[in-house]
C-alpha cells in the first residue's frame, strides 16, 4: 500500500525517539522511587532532582538532534512513522523548556498548596513526553496516541488541587470535552484511511499526489474532523469554551505549562498534518482555518475586556494568541511557518512569566484570588513583581522592543506576502484584535500601578504577608524576562533560529 | 594577531564608556564623588587608548587598504533587507573617534572639579559617558541605521545634559527645544534613508560609493539633500540653527564637549560619509555650499554685539560650522574634518576657558562686568588667548591652517561668492573674538564698579554674618542669576556676583585640560600642513574620499587667498582693539553696539528668526492645535474610540455571558462548530 514511500525499514532507530525516552523513563522512574521512599522526608527533593535531571538530559539530547537533523537532514524511523526534523526539534525544544518551566515553578507551589509532589512531577513528564512524540509523529495514529498521552496526564494535573472544587470541576470539564473531541479527531482519522487507504502522513500525500479521488466528500469530512480535534486542543473559537474555565481552576504552574507546552504540541500536529499531508487541499483547508484565526483573535481579545479575573483573561488572551499563530498556519508557506515557530516560541516564555508572576502574587493561601481588586497596587508594593507582570503582558500586547512585537511582526508579515484580498482582510482583523487586546493588557498593567482604594479586600490584600519568591521560580522569571527582551532587542539570532527549524 | 584582527575588535570602545554610564546609572549614588568621576573619566581614557591602538593598527596597513568592515551581527533580517550591527574601521572614523575619545578625555577631567558639589555629581557623568558611547558609536557604525542609533542617543544626552538643571525653567525649555529642532532635522535623516532603501536597499557606507553612480542624479540630490536636513538639526545650520545658543543653559563642559566639540560635528561626518551623492550631485553641493557660507557670515555679525561670553561662543561654534559645511559644498571634504580637529582644539579650549572665568567669578556670565581678568585668573587668561589666536586666524596656529585651506579650496574651485562671504566672516570672527578676550581679560576691572552699586538689592536681610551666599538663599527665586543665568542681548548688565570677593583662579585639575587643548590649538596646524608632503591628514584621509574630484590649488591661488585672509584677521583684530583696548567705559555702554544702531539692534537679537519662531508656533501655531485639539480630537477621534471601546465591551458581555459554565452548553458549542466546518466542506469545498 505504501508502495511510493521510501524504503521503510522496520529497525528502531533508537537515536530518533531518545528524548522521549528519556522523559518516560524518568517519568516512571519517579513513580518508582516514590513508592520505595514512602515515608521518608527527603522524597520530594529527590524527586525533583531526577525530574531535572530527566528534563535536561531530554534537553541535550534535543540539542544533539538539532545539530544533526539541520546539517544531514530528517531521521525516518519506525516504519516511516516517526520522523525527526528540524521543525520537530525546534519544538521539542520550546516543550522541553517550559515543561522545566512547569516544575520549577511547582516546586515551591505544591509545598505551599500542601500537595503531593511526587505524582505531579511524573505526570507532567509523562505529559512532556506525549507532547514530544506529537512533534515527531508522522503518522495520524502516532497523533491520536500522542495526544492521548500528553491530555490524560494533564487530566490529573488540572484537578491536582484536591481541596478546591474549582480544580476538580476544571478537570472534569477538561476531561469530558477532551475525550468528547478526542473521538472527533479519531473519526476523522477513520475517514482519511477511508479515502486514502493510509494513515501515514507522507503516504497520504504521495496518494494524493498520485491519484485523483473520484469523490471527496470522505476526505474533506475527514480533514474537517482532524482540525476540530486539534483546534479544541489549540483552544481555538469556537472549539475554546473550555479554555477559561480550565486555565483559571488548574493549578497555576499547570496552567503555565499547558499555555506554553500544550500550544506547541498541538500547533505541531496542525502545522504537520495539513502540510505534509494535504497540500493539495490548501485551498480547502485554508478558508477553514482563516475563520478559525479571525474568531479567535476577534472573540479572544472581546471576551478578555469583560473579565473580573485576572488569570482568567490571561487565558483569553491565550485563546487570541492562538488566533495570530493560525495566521501563520494559514499562510500555508515557509515564511508563515517560521512565523508560527517563532511565535510559540516566544508566546511560551511570556505566557511562563506572567503566571509564574500570577502563582506569586495572588493573595491568600489557595491559588483562587485573582481578581483585579487582589493586584491592585502590586507594582507599588512589590516593584520587581509588578514590573515584571506589566513587562509580560506588554510583551503579549506587542509593545516594540519586546519579544511579543517581533513575534507579531512576523506572523503578520507573513500573511501580508501571500498578498490576496482575503490575506489582508486577515490581517486587518489581527491588527484590529491586537489594538483591543492592547485594552484589556493596558488594564492590568493600570491596576498594577494604581495604589488601592482603602477597601476591605484591599486592606486584606495589604495585611497579608507577600510572599518570597523562591529561587527557581526567581529563575524561571529571570530567563523568561530575559528571553523576552533579548528576542525584542536582538531578534536576529532568534529568527535565523526559527528559519532554520521550518523544514519538515 | 594581524592589524585587521585588531580592527575588528573597534566595537569595544564604545561598549567602554556604555558600561561606564551603566555602572553609574546603576550605583552611582553609591560610588558617590569624587569616585563617579574618576570612574567615568578612566573609561574614556581606556576608550581613548584603544582609538590610539586604532589609529596604528590603521597605519600599519597599506595606505589604499585602510579599510576593515566588520559585520558582529544581523541586526533587523527582515525579508530580501537587513541591517546588520557592524563596524568600520577607516580614517575617517578612526579621526572622529581620536576627536571623541581625546577631547572627551579633556573635558571628563574638567568636569570632576567643575561639578564638584553637584548634588547629581554621579548622574551627570554617567549621562557624559552615556553621550561618549553614542557619539562613538555614531561613527564606528558601518551603516547608516547604526549612525542614527547614536544620532539619536547624542539627541537625548544633549537633551539631558542641557536641561540637567532640570529645577530652572529655562534649561528645561532649552532641552526641550534642542530636542525638538533635532526632531525636524531628525525626519530629513529618515526620509534620506527611506529613499536609500527604497531605491538601492541597502543602508551600507561602503555600497554607498557604487550605488551613487548607478541611481539617477536627481535621486542623489534627493538623498544628500535629505542628509543635509539632518545635518543641519545636528550641526545647527540656518535655519535649525536656534536651538545651540540655548543649549547655554547646560553645564559649561557640556558646552564645551557636546556642543562645540563632537556632536555638533555630527553633521559634517554624515556628510563626509555621503560624499559619494555630492560627488554626482552638483545641484546639493552648491545648496551645502551656500548654507554653510551664510550661516558663517551671519552668525559671525550676530556673535559681534553679544554681551554673554557663552552666547558668543555658541553663535562662534556656528559659524565655525558653517565653515565647515561650506568646505564640504565645495568638495573640500579633507579639509572639512580639518577644521572639525582643530575646531575642536581652540573651541574646547575657549569653552572650558569660559567655564573657568564664569567658576572664578561667581557664576556671572556677563562680559560687560568682567574685565582685567588676566590678573586674577592668568593661567586661564594665558591659554585663551592662544587659543583667541588661533580662531582668529592668525598664523602660525591651528585656527588659521585650517580657515585657509578651506577658503584656499572656495576660490580654486572658483566659487568666488563663497569665498568672498567666507573670507568676511572671517573678518567678523576676529573681530567678536578679540572683543571677548578684551572685555574679559584686559581692560579696566568693572566687577568692582557693577558690585558697589547692586541695581537688585540681593542682600535684603541684612545678615552681618556668614558668607553673601546663604543670605541668597533665603529669598532664593528672587536671584535672577539661579533662574536666568544667561544674559541676552538688550538686557542691563547685572550687578556682580563677586560680593566683595576678586575672581579667583580655578583648581588644578580644571586648568590641565584647558592648557593641553590651548596646546592643541597652538600647534595643530602641524597636522596639515599645506607644503608638499607636510599635509599628514590630507594624505591619511586621502582613500576614504576616493573618486573625489578635489582641486589642486596652484600656489599663486594659495597666497592670494591666504595672503587675504591673514589680511582680513589683523584688520578684524585692529577694528575690535581700537574699539575694546581699554574696556568699556560704563558697563551698560558697549561702544560697537551702540555706534552701528539700528544693526547691531538686528543682528544682537540674531535677526529675529528665533522671536519670529516663537511668535508663529506660540500663536497661530498653538491656536490651530488647540482649534484641532477641541474639534477634531475630542469630538471624532475621542468619539470614535469611546464609541469603538462601548462597542466591544458590549460584545465581551455577550459572548461571556454564552460562558456559564455548563459543560453541556461547551460540548454543544463544540458540536456547533463541528457541523459549521462540515457544513462548509460539504456544501463549498466539496464542489
Amino acid at each position: 500500500m505504501i508502495a511510493a514511500a521510501p524504503i521503510a525499514t522496520p529497525a528502531v532507530d533508537l537515536w530518533a525517539i531518545a528524548p522521549i525516552i528519556a522523559l518516560v523513563a524518568t517519568g516512571v522512574g519517579l513513580v518508582l522511587i516514590r513508592a520505595l521512599l514512602r515515608r521518608n522526608q527527603a522524597v520530594t527533593p529527590v524527586c525533583f532532582s531526577v525530574a531535572v535531571v530527566g528534563l535536561l538530559v531530554a534537553a541535550g539530547l534535543l540539542a544533539r538532534q538539532w545539530h544533526r537533523v539541520r546539517d544531514d537532514g530528517p531521521i525516518v524511523s519506525l516504519a516511516d512513522m516517526v520522523r525527526v526534523d528540524p521543525f520537530a526539534v525546534f519544538l521539542g525544544i520550546v516543550i522541553v523548556a517550559a515543561t522545566l518551566a512547569g516544575l520549577l515553578l511547582a516546586y515551591a507551589y505544591l509545598r505551599r498548596e500542601d500537595l503531593e509532589a511526587p505524582e505531579y512531577f511524573a505526570l507532567l513528564l509523562l505529559s512532556a513526553a506525549g507532547m514530544l512524540m506529537m512533534t515527531t509523529a508522522n503518522d495520524l495514529v502516532v497523533v491520536f496516541v500522542a495526544l492521548e498521552v500528553l491530555s490524560i496526564p494533564l487530566y490529573v494535573l488540572v484537578a491536582f488541587d484536591r481541596r478546591r472544587l474549582r480544580s476538580q470541576e476544571a478537570g472534569l470539564k477538561y476531561f469530558v470535552l477532551g475525550a468528547f473531541s478526542s473521538a472527533v479527531f479519531l473519526y476523522g482519522i477513520a475517514l482519511v484511511y477511508g479515502a486514502t487507504g493510509t494513515t501515514s502522513l507522507s503516504g497520504i500525500a504521495t496518494f494524493l499526489a498520485g491519484n485523483t479521488l473520484f469523490e471527496q466528500t470522505t476526505l474533506l469530512v475527514g480533514l474537517g474532523l482532524l482540525l476540530v480535534g486539534l483546534g479544541f486542543k489549540v483552544a481555538a473559537v469556537p472549539f475554546h469554551m473550555w479554555t477559561p474555565d480550565v486555565y483559571q481552576g488548574a493549578p497555576t504552574p499547570v496552567t503555565a505549562f499547558m499555555a506554553a507546552a500544550t500550544k506547541a504540541a498541538a500547533f505541531a500536529a496542525v502545522l504537520r498534518i495539513v502540510l505534509t499531508a494535504f497540500p493539495q487541499y490548501r485551498d480547502d483547508w485554508r478558508p477553514i482555518l482563516w475563520v478559525l484565526a479571525a474568531l479567535s483573535m476577534l472573540v479572544g481579545a472581546v471576551a478578555a475586556l469583560v473579565q473580573n479575573d485576572v488569570k482568567r483573561t490571561l487565558a483569553y488572551s491565550s485563546i487570541a494568541h492562538a488566533g495570530y499563530i493560525l495566521m501563520g498556519v494559514y499562510a500555508a508557506s515557509s515564511r508563515g511557518r517560521e512565523a508560527a515557530l517563532l511565535y510559540l516560541l516566544v508566546y511560551a516564555f511570556m505566557a511562563i512569566g506572567a503566571f509564574a508572576v500570577v502563582m506569586i502574587a495572588a493573595p491568600g493561601p489557595d491559588d483562587a484570588k485573582h481578581s483585579y481588586d487582589d493586584y491592585r497596587g502590586l507594582a507599588v508594593r512589590r516593584p520587581v513583581l509588578g514590573g515584571l507582570l506589566i513587562f509580560f503582558v506588554l510583551a503579549q500586547a506587542g509593545v516594540p522592543l519586546t519579544s511579543g512585537f517581533v513575534g507579531k511582526l512576523e506572523l503578520f508579515g507573513s500573511v501580508a506576502q501571500a498578498g490576496e484580498t482575503s490575506d489582508y482582510v486577515l490581517l486587518v482583523i489581527g491588527v484590529l484584535s491586537a489594538v483591543i487586546a492592547f485594552a484589556f493588557y493596558l488594564r492590568i498593567a493600570w491596576t498594577l500601578v494604581t495604589a488601592p482604594d482603602d477597601d476591605t479586600a484591599v486592606a486584606a490584600a495589604y495585611s497579608t504577608r507577600p510572599r518570597r519568591v523562591d529561587g527557581w521560580t526567581g529563575i524561571v522569571l529571570a530567563g523568561a524576562a530575559a528571553l523576552t527582551l533579548v528576542v525584542g532587542v536582538l531578534p536576529g539570532t532568534f529568527i535565523h533560529f526559527a528559519r532554520d527549524a521550518v523544514f519538515f | 594577531m594581524n592589524a585587521r584582527d585588531i580592527l575588528d575588535y573597534l566595537g569595544i570602545i564604545p561598549l567602554l564608556p556604555l558600561a561606564g554610564a551603566v555602572i553609574l546609572l546603576l550605583a552611582g549614588r553609591r560610588i558617590g564623588e569624587p569616585r563617579a568621576g574618576w570612574l567615568a573619566t578612566g573609561m574614556m581614557a581606556l576608550a581613548f587608548l584603544g582609538s590610539v591602538v586604532a589609529l596604528f593598527a590603521l597605519l600599519s596597513l597599506p595606505a589604499d587598504g585602510r579599510l576593515q568592515v566588520n559585520q558582529v551581527f544581523t541586526w533587523i533580517p527582515a525579508g530580501t533587507f537587513s541591517v546588520g550591527m557592524g563596524t568600520q574601521a577607516d580614517p575617517l572614523s578612526v579621526t572622529w573617534l581620536l576627536l571623541v575619545t581625546g577631547v572627551g578625555l579633556c573635558i571628563h577631567l574638567y568636569s570632576i572639579a567643575y561639578m564638584h558639589g553637584d548634588p547629581l555629581f554621579s548622574r551627570f557623568f554617567a549621562y557624559l559617558n552615556l553621550f561618549a558611547a553614542s557619539m562613538l558609536i555614531l561613527v564606528v557604525a558601518d551603516n547608516l541605521l547604526m549612525t542614527f542609533l547614536g544620532w539619536e542617543g547624542v539627541g537625548l544626552c544633549s537633551y539631558l545634559l542641557i536641561s540637567f538643571w532640570y529645577r530652572r525653567n529655562d534649561a528645561a525649555t532649552a532641552g526641550k527645544k534642542a530636542f525638538v529642532t533635532n526632531r525636524v532635522g531628525d525626519v530629513g535623516f529618515l526620509l534620506a534613508m527611506f529613499l536609500i532603501i527604497a531605491t538601492y536597499g541597502t543602508l551600507e557606507y561602503t555600497a554607498m560609493a557604487p550605488a551613487a553612480e548607478i541611481i539617477s542624479a536627481g535621486t542623489a540630490t534627493a538623498i544628500a539633500l535629505l542628509l543635509m536636513v539632518g545635518a543641519m538639526g545636528k550641526s545647527a545650520q540656518l535655519p535649525l540653527h536656534l536651538w545651540l545658543t540655548d543649549a547655554m543653559e547646560g553645564p559649561t563642559p557640556v558646552s564645551a564637549l557636546i556642543h562645540a566639540a563632537t556632536m555638533v560635528t555630527a553633521g559634517v561626518f554624515l556628510m563626509c560619509r555621503a560624499y559619494p551623492f555630492l560627488e554626482v550631485s552638483h545641484d546639493a553641493s552648491v545648496v551645502i555650499m551656500w548654507i554653510g557660507a551664510i550661516t558663517a557670515l551671519l552668525a559671525g555679525t550676530v556673535a559681534v554685539v553679544q554681551p554673554d561670553i557663552k552666547r558668543a561662543l555658541a553663535y562662534s561654534t556656528i559659524s565655525q560650522l558653517g565653515y565647515m559645511f561650506l568646505a564640504i559644498g565645495v568638495g573640500g571634504y579633507e579639509a572639512a574634518v580639518f577644521m572639525v580637529l582643530c575646531h575642536a582644539f581652540y573651541k574646547g579650549c575657549l569653552f572650558l576657558g569660559a567655564g573657568s572665568v564664569i567658576h572664578g567669578n561667581g557664576d556671572n556670565q556677563d562680559m560687560r562686568i568682567m574685565g582685567r581678568y588676566r590678573k586674577f585668573l592668568p593661567v586661564t587668561a594665558f591659554a585663551m588667548v592662544i587659543a583667541w589666536l588661533a580662531i582668529a586666524g592668525i598664523p602660525p596656529f591651528a585656527g588659521f591652517w585650517a580657515k585657509d585651506e578651506i577658503l584656499v579650496e572656495a576660490y580654486a574651485h572658483g566659487d568666488y561668492g563663497v569665498w568672498i562671504v567666507g573670507t568676511v566672516a572671517a573678518l567678523l570672527t576676529a573681530v567678536y573674538m578679540t572683543r571677548l578676550i578684551f572685555l574679559t581679560f584686559f581692560g579696566n576691572a568693572r566687577y568692582e564698579a557693577a558690585d558697589a552699586a547692586p541695581a537688585v538689592p540681593v542682600v535684603s536681610g541684612g545678615s552681618d554674618e556668614g558668607d553673601p551666599a546663604d543670605a541668597d538663599g533665603h529669598d532664593g527665586d528672587e536671584d535672577p542669576f539661579e533662574d536666568h543665568p544667561t544674559v541676552v542681548f538688550g538686557e542691563p548688565p547685572r550687578p556682580s556676583r563677586l560680593h566683595g570677593h576678586r575672581p579667583h583662579e580655578s583648581p588644578v585639575l580644571m586648568l590641565v585640560p584647558i592648557l593641553v587643548l590651548a596646546g592643541l590649538s597652538a600647534v595643530g596646524g602641524l597636522l596639515n600642513l599645506p607644503f608638499g608632503k607636510l599635509d599628514f591628514l590630507h594624505q591619511f584621509l586621502e582613500p576614504v574620499f576616493e573618486g573625489a574630484k578635489g582641486v589642486k590649488a596652484t600656489t599663486a591661488q594659495k597666497l592670494t587667498a591666504e595672503g587675504l585672509s591673514v589680511l582680513m584677521a589683523l584688520i578684524g583684530v585692529s577694528i575690535a582693539l581700537l574699539v575694546y583696548r581699554r574696556g568699556l567705559r560704563s558697563p551698560d555702554r558697549d561702544p560697537l553696539v551702540d555706534r552701528l544702531r539700528p544693526v547691531s539692534t538686528l543682528t544682537g537679537n540674531a535677526y529675529y528668526w528665533d522671536a519670529g519662531v516663537t511668535r508663529f508656533v506660540g500663536g497661530p501655531g498653538e491656536r490651530g492645535a488647540s482649534w484641532l485639539n477641541r474639534v477634531f480630537d475630542a469630538r471624532i477621534i475621542d468619539g470614535a474610540v469611546n464609541g469603538t471601546a462601548w462597542l466591544f465591551q458590549w460584545a465581551g458581555r455577550a459572548a461571556s455571558r454564552v460562558q456559564d459554565g455548563y459543560v453541556r452548553r461547551y460540548a454543544l458549542g463544540i458540536l456547533l462548530g463541528t457541523v459549521a466546518v462540515l457544513g462548509f466542506v460539504l456544501l463549498w469545498a466539496g464542489r
